[in-house]
């Protein structure tokens, strides 16, 4: 919290040299994206397994719900506020998923409903938010145990497996001879959907504006709340979504499905240099992030590297994520500071004479 | 929780009036939990004559302890408008290191000192990355959440320190007490009253309000802002420790998964308590109390007949209760203070 405080000095620095700092400190995005290339081009050359078809599937597949979910929190971030019972939120569209399945109900119908669920919950994230003016992440640690607790309340201990075949082929085999899953197309179409909304658009624009200042915003005439509220509701509706493919690519809808979502779909997108005070970051960022978590991931899961060492670098990451910026751009103004003080000299020394 | 607007009205008469009044209704919030468990306690024994045995009581407080030391030391970080995520983990680490050192024949007293140092050298880590390194303290201690469980489960393996590693004293330890206290209890109500008076009499322990209800004007002010996070930081890491070395002798029981998802009981808790997350308000009795209230409902759910797959949803809205119901007294006694303002102005004026 600390940082607040600076932060306003570090954005005028940024504004009056900008192409200064664009030349000079490299942004974070592009930083996680070319690391993700590296990693690739390595893995594809030096892990052996890693470059077939079937191991790539899995890495998508593995990967998907975590990137469908950084989709609204990426927007959700940007605009200064954060959700974290979007894991309790799917594991509760997968429970009841499950109950309304045994419940002897179609899965055309199911689905849907499930999907009404998310935006249920989402709303209610929304409206302690937007009209108690609660901060979101109090209110969401208590929607995340709410929802968790709903979820085993729907379905105890069960879990449901018996879910129709095409439904599970969809949620779980790839296109012809290629790595693509086939639910990899609908993630693409929301991507698509996503990027022109964040960075092509007029609410996008009052996204960044509403968590640069949420004041200045709603003097500059933006809905803040209903856009806010907005928001919460997409992500809702977003993570019921991943909760169904999460049921139907594992084939099993239990209460605890997702657990823990929430802080893997976080520090992804952290990873990718969404600011968690507002108001910065951009979506091919946080993918960058997600499928760097992901492929790190499948990687040292291929060359032997025990999970917890992996849970060990995930939180190395997260860290380093968020230090290096700050530092870089420390560094940068120090060095601003010095050219300005060179360039200083020669005014002064002149009418000293 | 409705009755903390009640006092409202018999704060009027004369005396400073704004310190005298905003003083009463925090009081009061405190005392609507407690009020809040009393009835629930009652309530259950009404219905189950078994549940306030001797036994029935040394359990809720023996549940209680080692979450109400943890959010002890949460309360101190959030007050200063941060957060530590990695209690859970730390808690966990803390707890194995403890164990593995009991289990080689070490002094338990050692131990102890040894959980609570390995608690605050996480602290130190987590506090220095926020004041220095001037990173969101959420996103920090998410890191330090995943890092600490990686090294906790390296260490670990699939080892397991059970009852029958430890020194038969311990582990008495971590079950008598005296008569219906738990020695663990009276650890722990030493602990909060010690924590309690340091951040209500001592320059250093305002600070810590001071730099939650405005960072900036606590550092226009001349608050070492760097230096007091670090050493809230360090005193969560360091009861966080001393609550792992309490697990184990309690629960006897450690493994590398110890502790995990902890940090978010323990968050509760301490909002239920009424520490605020906006950091400035709040104290350590009320955290204590808010783990308290959310231990006794995990006892009082199964032995009134509730099945257990109920007790994680009652958490939750609890806790959305408890934060809303807070945020509407604090409007209205906002708005309260503005119109008595005005009054006032206008009697001096007039």
């Amino acid at each position: 919290m600390a940082d607040r405080m600076t932060d306003p000095m570090a954005d005028n620095k940024a504004a009056t040299g900008r192409g200064f700092a664009a030349r000079d400190a490299l942004r974070w995005d592009t930083v996680v994206g070319a690391l993700l290339v590296v990693l690739l081009v390595c893995s594809f050359s030096l892990v052996s397994n890693f470059g077939n078809a079937l191991n790539l599937s899995f890495l998508i597949g593995n990967t998907l719900p975590i990137a469908l979910i950084a989709l609204p929190m990426t927007m959700l971030v940007v605009s200064g506020e954060i959700d974290l019972s979007v894991g309790s939120t799917a594991g509760l569209a997968g429970a009841v998923m499950g109950r309304l399945w045994n419940g002897g109900m179609a899965i055309e119908m199911i689905i849907p409903l499930c999907v009404l669920l998310g935006v249920v919950c989402g709303l209610v994230n929304g409206l302690l938010v937007t009209r108690l003016g609660l901060p979101s992440l109090a209110v969401t640690i208590g929607t995340l145990a709410a929802y968790r607790g709903i979820a085993q309340i729907v379905l105890g201990s069960n879990s449901v497996t018996d879910f129709p075949q095409q439904y599970l082929n969809f949620a779980s085999d790839r296109i012809g001879g290629t790595f693509v899953p086939y639910a990899a197309i609908p993630w693409a179409v929301l991507l698509l959907i996503a990027v022109v909304l964040l960075h092509a658009t007029p609410i996008g624009r009052s996204l960044f504006a509403v968590g640069a200042s949420q004041e200045a915003a709603r003097f500059a005439g933006i809905r803040v709340k209903r856009l806010k509220l907005s928001m919460f509701v997409a992500t809702g509706t977003i993570s019921a979504l991943t909760g169904v493919f999460w049921a139907l690519h594992y084939a099993s809808a239990r209460y605890d499905n997702a657990t823990g979502l929430e802080l893997s779909v976080i520090a992804a997108v952290l990873l990718g240099g969404i600011d968690f005070d507002g108001g910065k970051g951009t979506l091919g960022g946080a993918v960058a992030g997600v499928f760097l978590l992901g492929a790190l991931q499948n990687v040292m899961s291929l060359i032997n590297v025990s999970s917890q060492s992996q849970t060990l670098i995930t939180g190395v990451l997260l860290v380093v994520s968020v230090l290096a910026p700050r530092l870089a751009r420390q560094a940068g103004r120090a060095r601003a500071r010095r050219k300005a003080a060179v360039g200083d000299m020669p005014p002064t020394a002149l009418t000293a004479v | 929780m409705t009755m903390t607007t009640k006092p409202a009205p018999a704060a009027a008469a004369g005396a400073p009036p704004t310190a005298g009044f905003l003083d009463r209704v925090l009081k009061v919030r405190e005392l609507a939990i407690a009020a809040v468990l009393v009835l629930m306690l009652t309530a259950t024994q009404l219905d189950n004559s078994a549940f306030l045995s001797q036994q029935g009581i040394k359990d809720l407080l023996l549940n209680a302890t080692i979450l109400v030391l943890v959010a002890v030391g949460q309360a101190t970080v959030v007050i200063t408008r941060n957060v530590d995520l990695s209690v859970g983990s730390v808690l966990g680490i803390t707890a194995f290191a403890a164990g593995d050192f009991l289990h080689g024949g070490g002094n338990p007293v050692l131990a102890v000192v040894i959980a609570v140092a390995i608690g605050a050298g996480f602290g130190l880590v987590n506090g220095a990355l926020v004041s220095l390194g001037q990173v969101p303290a959420l996103v920090v201690t998410l890191g330090t959440l995943y890092i600490i469980r990686g090294l906790d489960s390296i260490w670990v393996g699939s080892r397991q320190i059970t009852a029958a590693d430890l020194p038969s004293g311990f582990v008495s330890f971590g079950h008598d007490g005296l008569s219906v206290i738990p020695y663990l209890a009276l650890l722990t109500a030493l602990v909060l009253v010690a924590a309690a008076y340091y951040l209500r009499s001592y320059r250093s322990g305002r600070d810590l309000y001071a730099l939650g209800s405005s960072p900036e004007a606590a550092r226009l002010a001349g608050v070492p802002v760097r230096k007091r996070i670090l050493a809230a930081y360090v005193t969560c890491g360091a009861l966080a420790g001393l609550a792992g070395a309490l697990y184990l002798a309690r629960f006897g029981n450690v493994d590398s998964g110890t502790g995990n998802g902890y940090e978010l009981t323990v968050v509760s808790a301490v909002v239920v308590g009424g520490v605020a997350f906006t950091g400035g308000s709040g104290s350590v009795y009320g955290a204590a109390l808010g783990a308290l209230l959310l231990t006794s409902i995990n006892s009082v759910l199964p032995s009134i007949g509730v099945s257990s797959v109920w007790v994680q949803a009652i958490d939750g809205v609890l806790l959305l209760l408890a934060i809303a119901v807070d945020r509407i007294v604090a409007l209205r006694v906002a708005g309260l203070l503005r119109k008595r303002a005005a009054q006032t102005r206008s009697a001096t004026h007039g």
